[in-house]
């Protein structure tokens, strides 16, 4: 097929539908993606405001903090100051992409082989994404938490909901179970394997055993202390989740909006730690597809050259000193890494060889690559993946402030001493565990005023920031109902700095009857 | 795959959210919005804008590592460096390479918040909570005129208020109900008995024909539109508020009155003004100035021009009388007037400036308002003026000032809504 798709940059929906299975040939029938339905949305400027402010999801309940973004990247566009994504992409199945309608026909094409392949194979195929989100559902529960907490703020005030929701945003980011926890398992689960468990035994049985002497049973002497932090799963990092379901004084509706804003905070939990693999997927990606096309003649070379330009400007990485930089690009270093990696696969280095026995020379890059953006995320990705190659070509190097010391310290270079040391560095920069201060509820004193007690363990000295840090406290009695206490702990358990809170309204109605 | 043209699904997903905000914003934001006037040309008061509150009221707060600790940081780029140099640390903080520079608390960019309002959110917020003053007790005699109002239909009426839609849908369903051979069917019809024909199947023909003639008969039996079908537009004559308003500003320009009190009260005339605007379709201003005779003028001269002289107000309530009497008649206008005087007055013209008052203006208009304009800091007693107002019962209202930036404040006194003035005096 090398008939042209389009000519000029006027698009119609059959010239979108053309690009569509176009690009679907490639991406599935080349490349061996795996993805989600596609349904593609032309949108205008001011509906992909709109989209800014609520997530980047079509719906989303009414809470002011969304009009407040609004109001901010609606000033910046208005200005000029800004410009809006080229489009927008949603996980969830079928996989929804917003595209603008003032793009050119090629850069539809783009975007929908960036998007509607791209980040759907990702979203389809990763780990995290799998066992974190719903993709088939999230659209339902957007509704239902939409309607629901409408519906909440009629029968219990605008107000109220406004200042539980408040309280719950402000500890969302510690609304996640990071460490992996042993599943629940339902009672049909476990009854069958009860009775696994059973003919297991059956299977084994010697009357021989029964004549070993036995020792005296095991007591496992525990103190009240211990049988309530088992009863209450403490230590606990995901405070929302253990304000959900144990706060003494919240309500049904309560417990429920904390649940409403627990999920979702899961839910875009993943593409917080895959910002790198996730655009880079994309990238390499609508790169092979876009050359893909070229060369089959479906696309002609002056739209290829207007894709090499935003494409060059989509991995634009400018260097530490320049006016223009501000960290690291996540498209730039993604597709940098995964150009890498295949050019690994199909003409290694022996220094390549060296680093990446299983990769070097193996000729099947798609299927290479395939396997990384399922297993990976972000921090695993680059502690295994980031090349020497790739730091030289970046000229990263590792920079330590350290407070105790009056200039800052280059830790490490990319030479054979420092590509290692890099690499550890950056990937734990990429590490949500480590950039996240590590907050977990401890113990409630349930003998005396049922002070709750949470403990930070601070890393590198690095503390709370103060203000912020009660203010967050604040909603965080608020909704216990009692006294909080937060102690930030070092390394060998010193107690470096308190904070506490109490709760602003106490009646016997708790949070609820909070008049404002 | 499906391809969704999102385009013209109604817009303005976010308003909602964008009104909670500035609800949430509200105390900042009126603050900022009666900062930023304060500062504007008073003219431009009734445009829209950027206002800048602080982040404080609206951040929103979460956990996060401060500036303090060892920070590390991969960066692309080098240049010169080797493993082991130190690098001087940047000014501005130091940590501006740390990873905390970026949420740092107290950092340069998040302090402010722009937030663009439109024309009417500004006036909203600027005039929040004021009402005009004395509206309910000329309701029924003054502010109210009748006109005609829309009311459904009638069958009966003149044909210039025929109601064509209403009574072609009337027609449409009793032919309908009354089973109306439609032209099509009868061309169908006609069609089959011309086939019939030329296949020469008479007795087809036959049935054919005898069908066009039954419907032929209840064609004509049933007209298309019948006179039950009419139906007329109804109006209804109602009370209708009288949408308009003149203003009156009043103000002394003798000698005594200095730059510095003439700005005041213009300033006071200019809210007066824009607080009208809002409330009525059509606000009208008429200038009077005084010395010791009054004339109407234009506004420039009003503000601008200088005369010398003695001070007699009765001079200019006579003139106001005059103009209302010549040209707003008040069962059509609603009377609004501003006087803004220094004080001073003629001793032997007091006893006529309040028959005045009480016989012929203050009777006459909704609101009287008297403005005393003083140079800061003076503290001469009472004037002989607002000695003689306030012997007046009911008077107008009065207010002394002496600072520019008390005609807000007492602006908002002026027409602060009813029951916050009750529960402030409880």
């Amino acid at each position: 097929m090398s008939a042209l798709l389009f000519e000029g940059s006027d698009w119609s929906f059959e010239t979108i539908q053309r690009i569509h299975d176009r690009v679907e040939e490639v991406a599935l029938g080349e490349m061996k993606l795996e993805v989600y339905p596609n349904q593609i949305e032309v949108i205008t400027a001011e509906q992909m405001l709109d989209a800014y402010a609520g997530s980047g999801m079509p719906i989303y309940y009414g809470h002011w903090s969304f009009g407040k973004r609004f109001v901010q990247h609606e000033g910046h566009y208005r200005k000029g100051h800004t410009d809006l994504a080229y489009e927008l992409v949603i996980n969830s199945s079928p996989c929804i992409s917003y595209i603008m309608e003032g793009n050119s026909a090629l850069m539809q094409t783009l975007v929908i082989a960036h998007a509607a392949f791209g980040h759907n194979h990702f979203f389809r195929n990763n780990q995290l994404f799998r066992d974190w989100t719903d993709a088939a559902g999230i659209l339902d529960y957007l509704q239902f938490a939409r309607a629901y907490i409408a519906q909440c703020e009629e029968t219990y005030g605008e107000r109220n909901v406004e200042r539980l929701l408040d309280a719950a945003h402000a500890l969302m980011s510690h609304g996640v179970h990071r460490s992996p926890r042993r599943r629940r398992i339902d009672f049909k689960t476990e009854q069958a394997r009860a009775e696994q468990r059973r003919a297991h035994d059956e299977l084994v049985y010697n009357e021989l055993w029964e004549t070993l002497p036995g020792g005296a049973p095991k007591t496992v002497i525990r103190t009240p202390q211990e049988r309530l932090s088992e009863l209450l799963e403490l230590p606990q990092e995901n405070i929302l989740y253990f304000l959900e379901k144990t706060a003494p004084r919240l309500a049904p509706w309560q417990r429920e909006l904390l649940r409403i804003v627990r999920l979702l905070g899961q839910y875009f939990q993943p593409q917080r730690q895959t910002k790198v693999m996730n655009e880079g997927t994309a990238t390499y990606v609508h790169y092979k597809i876009m050359n893909r096309l070229h060369e089959a003649g479906n696309i002609t070379d002056g739209a290829f050259l207007e894709f090499l330009t935003s494409h060059t400007n989509v991995v634009f990485q400018p260097p530490f000193d320049d006016r223009r930089f501000s960290s690291i690009n996540p498209y730039a270093l993604g597709f940098a890494m995964m150009q890498d990696l295949e050019r690994i696969c199909v003409s290694p280095t022996d220094e390549d060889r060296a680093w990446f026995p299983d990769l070097a020379g193996c000729n099947d890059p798609v299927n290479g690559l395939k396997d990384i953006w399922a297993n990976y995320r972000d921090e695993s990705f680059i502690a295994q993946y980031l090349s020497p190659r790739v730091m030289r070509d970046w000229r990263m190097f590792h920079l330590v402030d350290d407070p105790a010391e009056p200039t800052l310290r280059v830790e490490a270079i990319h030479d054979e001493r420092g590509y290692r040391r890099i690499r550890r560095a950056l990937a734990r920069e990429y590490d949500i565990g480590h950039a996240d201060p590590q907050i977990e509820v401890v113990a409630v004193d349930l003998a005396g005023d049922r002070r709750l007690m949470l403990q930070h363990s601070v890393r590198d000295g690095r503390l709370l920031a103060s203000r912020e840090a009660s203010e967050v406290l604040g909603y965080l009695a608020d909704l216990w109902g009692y006294p909080v206490l937060l102690r930030e702990v070092d390394e060998h358990g010193n107690g470096l700095r308190e904070h506490t809170a109490e709760p602003r309204v106490r009646d016997h109605q708790g949070f609820q009857s909070t008049t404002p | 795959m499906y391809v969704i043209d999102r385009r013209l699904n109604p817009s303005g997903k976010s308003l909602p959210n964008r009104q909670r905000f500035l609800r949430r914003a509200g105390k900042v934001l009126r603050e900022a919005v009666r900062n930023v006037s304060a500062a504007r040309p008073i003219r431009d008061i009734g445009e829209g804008g950027v206002v800048i509150i602080p982040a404080r009221g609206i951040d929103e707060p979460s956990f996060h590592t401060g500036r303090e600790g060892t920070h590390s940081r991969v960066l692309p780029g080098n240049k010169e460096f080797l493993e082991g140099d130190r690098i001087a640390r940047p000014p501005g903080g130091g940590s501006g390479k740390g990873k905390g520079s970026k949420s740092g608390e107290g950092g340069g960019g998040e302090d402010e918040f722009k937030v663009a309002l439109s024309a009417e959110e500004f006036l909203n917020l600027f005039m929040e909570d004021l009402e005009l003053p004395d509206l309910e007790r000329r309701k029924l005699s003054l502010t109210e005129s009748s006109g005609l109002r829309r009311a459904g239909f009638t069958r009966g009426g003149s044909p210039a208020n025929l109601a064509v839609s209403r009574t072609m849908r009337n027609a449409l369903s009793r032919r309908m109900a009354l089973h109306r051979p439609k032209p099509e069917e009868l061309e169908r019809l006609r069609k089959a008995l011309a086939e019939a024909e030329a296949a020469g199947d008479e007795a087809q023909a036959q049935s054919v024909r005898a069908l066009i003639e039954t419907h032929g008969l209840r064609t004509r039996a049933i007209p298309y539109i019948d006179p039950i079908d009419i139906r007329y537009r109804r109006f209804e004559p109602s009370p209708r508020p009288i949408a308009q308003a003149v203003m009156f500003c009043i103000m002394d320009v003798s000698g005594s009155m200095t730059e510095h009190m003439k700005d005041m009260a213009k300033r006071f005339f200019m809210l007066l003004y824009v607080f009208l605007q809002r409330r009525y379709k059509q606000v009208e201003v008429v200038f009077i100035r005084h010395t010791d005779e009054a004339r109407e003028v234009d506004e420039k001269t009003f503000f601008e021009s200088r005369e010398t002289g003695g001070t007699r107000v009765s001079s200019a309530l006579e003139e106001a009388m005059r103009v209302i009497g010549e040209r707003y008649p008040v069962s059509e206008w609603n009377i609004y007037i501003a006087q803004a005087s220094d004080g001073d007055n003629e001793s032997g013209d007091n006893e006529r400036a309040t028959a005045l008052m009480r016989d012929g203006l203050l009777p006459l208009s909704q609101y009287y308002a008297y403005l005393e304009v003083d140079e800061p800091h003076s503290d001469t007693p009472m004037s002989s003026l607002w000695k003689t107002y306030d012997t007046l019962s009911p008077g107008p209202s009065m207010r002394r000032v002496t600072m520019r930036q008390e005609i807000y404040p007492v602006f908002r006194e002026l027409f602060r809504r009813r029951n916050e003035a009750l529960e402030a005096s409880s």
